[in-house]
């Protein structure tokens, strides 16, 4: 695989909060890259490290082999979508997007009429033409979106950098643009990374996706990776949902109340740990000897599923479920729970 | 039913609200409005008039008049473009750099707003006297400050530096760093994007400032005197021609400076909102 994008160990501290501890990533060109975590998981922060907005205090990003920190900001050559866009809000769409071109040093500027050639394509990519004359303040938050990645765009980036890019807007754009955003890299193929906190988001858009949490990232992998193969408790209770049991892992098997849960967990030592389960990876049935028996105490209406919320003995979290939308499960019933599929981790690192 | 009728037949002027009280408070307004603005006015108007049309045109026409409305308003002019540059300096200095003292120098923007203006005419009069630390400095230098149009306008620099920075301030503030940083990511340079993109962000707000800072300047009368010297035909302001007439019991002809004043200041300030109301069309609500 070649390498587009090389993050190595990039350190950063603000005060005496260490916002990066040691992240490396590396990037294949033309590649969809989600950097997925919560709030203050370091995610916009390492964006920005490698923009060169901010400075790492230890290694270094590496853009086709070369080393940024010798470059200047233009000869980067990032495009950068802001999350609140940072439209020119003085200047119209057209002047917009063309800034990028006019501020280029004399040699190397095209001429006007190449500008207006090369505006006008972006702005047809990106949905926008006609729209020229407008200001960036009598634009909907989605056309705002799409003015600043056009601009982005305009200098022919070697990485494409969007920071929380839907974060602003409403659901239904949101989801209008993710389609559509996907449409546009498949045509334009720039190597891109992208911050967000929402995981529906990073799993449909991307081709791989960094999980970080605290500084550093948990796991990079394709969505059905990071997925279906989760690299600890924080991922897999991160993305999608995730019901947490405490178990005692013996011979290999997840034990609970003396019961066993599931099997197949070999090679892992022994002792306590965390048992995740998925709430779509569970059979409740009537009577089942080996199944936990556990009470309904809520059913609640999800999506294409019904969510029914199952009180185990002996455990004071309530577990969640889903259930095909044709049962009918009755509130107060007493039922067998039993797991199909789950993740198991060690006790002290899901205790969080 | 009568409830359900009389409001579809009652039909209002104004936008309907569920506030109370739009009566009561539009009236006290207008009341207000009327007494404290309109009524002063409206009775110097009437004074300036009732001086008749050729004793009007020949007041307001003779040098003495003109030359002291010349050195108002191009003496405030003059200081509000200074304020304008050093004003904008100052804010972006406080908003964007953070260094030892700031909050005192933040602080200390204000003190022309605090200060009685007498007070601050007697300072700067001590300082730019000929034999005043700084007089004696330009006079070294061949320059007369004091007693000179030069004074006045330093004078009126003086008072109406706190209406820029405060104007502008703000607006940096919110504009944050992220325009400037997307400038440079763009391969803007540092000129480029002072100029190209910083600038015309607070312009809205620096001519807002500014003339703030000249409507400030122009009635601005305390401080001013002092400094002055008050030579007719040189160095004396409108404001003080109009105590001048009064003292010499003239109140049709200090009605008539006064009038003058006023138009000259209606039209200015006319032109600068129509220039913002452009502005806002383009900008959004700056």
């Amino acid at each position: 695989m070649s390498i587009a994008l090389a993050i190595e160990t990039l350190e950063k501290t603000f005060g005496a909060y260490p916002a990066l501890r040691g992240v490396s990533l590396d990037v294949a060109p033309g590649e969809l890259v989600a950097l997925l975590g919560p709030s203050g998981s370091g995610k916009t922060t390492l964006l920005r490290a490698i923009a060169g907005l901010e400075q790492a205090e230890g290694g270094r990003v590496l853009f086709n082999g070369i080393d940024t920190r010798r470059l200047t900001l233009r000869e980067r050559r990032i495009g950068f979508v802001f999350q609140s866009y940072a439209l020119f809000r003085h200047l119209d769409v057209f002047e917009n997007v063309a800034f990028g071109l006019r501020a280029r040093p004399r040699g190397e500027r095209p001429r006007e009429a190449q500008i207006r050639t090369r505006v006008a394509a972006l702005l047809e990519l990106v949905q926008l033409g006609g729209l020229e004359k407008r200001f960036p303040s009598q634009l909907s938050g989605g056309q705002r979106q799409r003015v600043a990645l056009a601009r982005a765009l305009a200098i022919e980036p070697q990485v494409l950098l969007l920071d929380e890019p839907f974060g602003a807007l409403d659901a239904k754009v949101r989801k209008d643009l993710r389609r559509w955003l996907r449409e546009l890299h498949a045509r334009t193929g720039h190597t891109t990374l992208f911050v967000t906190h929402d995981q529906e988001e990073a799993l449909e858009l991307s081709d791989r996706v960094a999980i970080l949490n605290q500084g550093r990232i948990e796991q990079v992998g394709t969505p059905d990776d990071v997925y279906d193969r989760p690299a600890s408790g924080f991922v897999c209770e991160f993305l999608g949902e995730a019901n947490r049991l405490p178990v005692e892992i013996v011979n290999g098997e997840a034990m609970f109340a003396q019961r066993a849960l599931l099997g197949g967990f070999g090679p892992r030592p022994g002792g306590p740990a965390f048992l995740y389960v998925r709430p779509q990876h569970v059979a409740l049935t009537d009577s089942d000897r080996d199944g936990l028996p556990g009470a309904i105490v809520a059913v609640r209406r999800h999506g294409a599923f019904k969510r029914v919320e199952v009180a185990l003995e002996g455990l004071s979290r309530r577990l969640e479920f889903d259930l095909d939308a044709g049962a009918a499960p009755s509130l107060g019933a007493t039922v067998c729970v039993r797991f199909t599929q789950g993740h198991v981790f060690p006790a002290q690192e899901g205790a969080g | 039913m009568t409830t359900a009728a009389s409001v579809g037949r009652k039909r209002t002027w104004r936008e309907p609200s569920i506030l109370p009280g739009f009566g009561l408070s539009m009236g006290v307004l207008l009341a207000a409005l009327a007494l404290i603005v309109l009524a002063p006015l409206a009775a110097l108007v009437l004074k300036a008039g009732g001086a008749g049309p050729a004793e009007i045109l020949a007041i307001a026409s003779s040098p003495r008049t003109l030359a002291a409305l010349r050195l108002s308003f191009g003496a405030a002019l003059a200081a509000a473009l200074v304020n304008a540059v050093f004003g904008l300096l100052i804010a972006w200095v406080l908003v964007r750099y953070s260094f030892p003292g700031r909050r005192l120098v933040d602080a200390a923007v204000d003190l022309p707003f605090a200060l009685p203006t007498a007070v601050a005419g007697i300072a700067l009069t001590a300082v730019w006297a000929p034999n005043g630390a700084l007089g004696a400095l330009a006079a070294s230098l061949g320059w007369k400050v004091a007693y000179t149009p030069l004074g006045v306008m330093i004078a009126l620099v003086f008072v109406s530096l706190p209406f820029v920075v405060r104007s502008v301030q703000p607006v940096l503030q919110d504009a944050g760093a992220d325009v400037e940083e997307a400038a440079a990511l763009l391969g803007a340079s540092r000129l480029r994007t002072v100029f190209g993109v910083v600038l015309p962000g607070v312009a809205p707000a620096l001519l807002t400032g500014a003339t703030l800072a000249f409507a400030r300047a122009v009635g601005e009368y305390g401080s001013v005197i002092f400094i002055a010297g008050n030579v007719p035909m040189v160095s004396e302001i409108a404001p003080l021609l109009i105590v001048i007439k009064l003292e010499q019991f003239d109140y049709a002809g200090a009605a008539v400076v006064g009038m003058l004043m006023l138009l000259i200041s209606l039209a200015l300030l006319l032109a600068v909102n129509a220039l913002q109301a452009w502005s806002r069309r383009r900008l959004g609500n700056v």
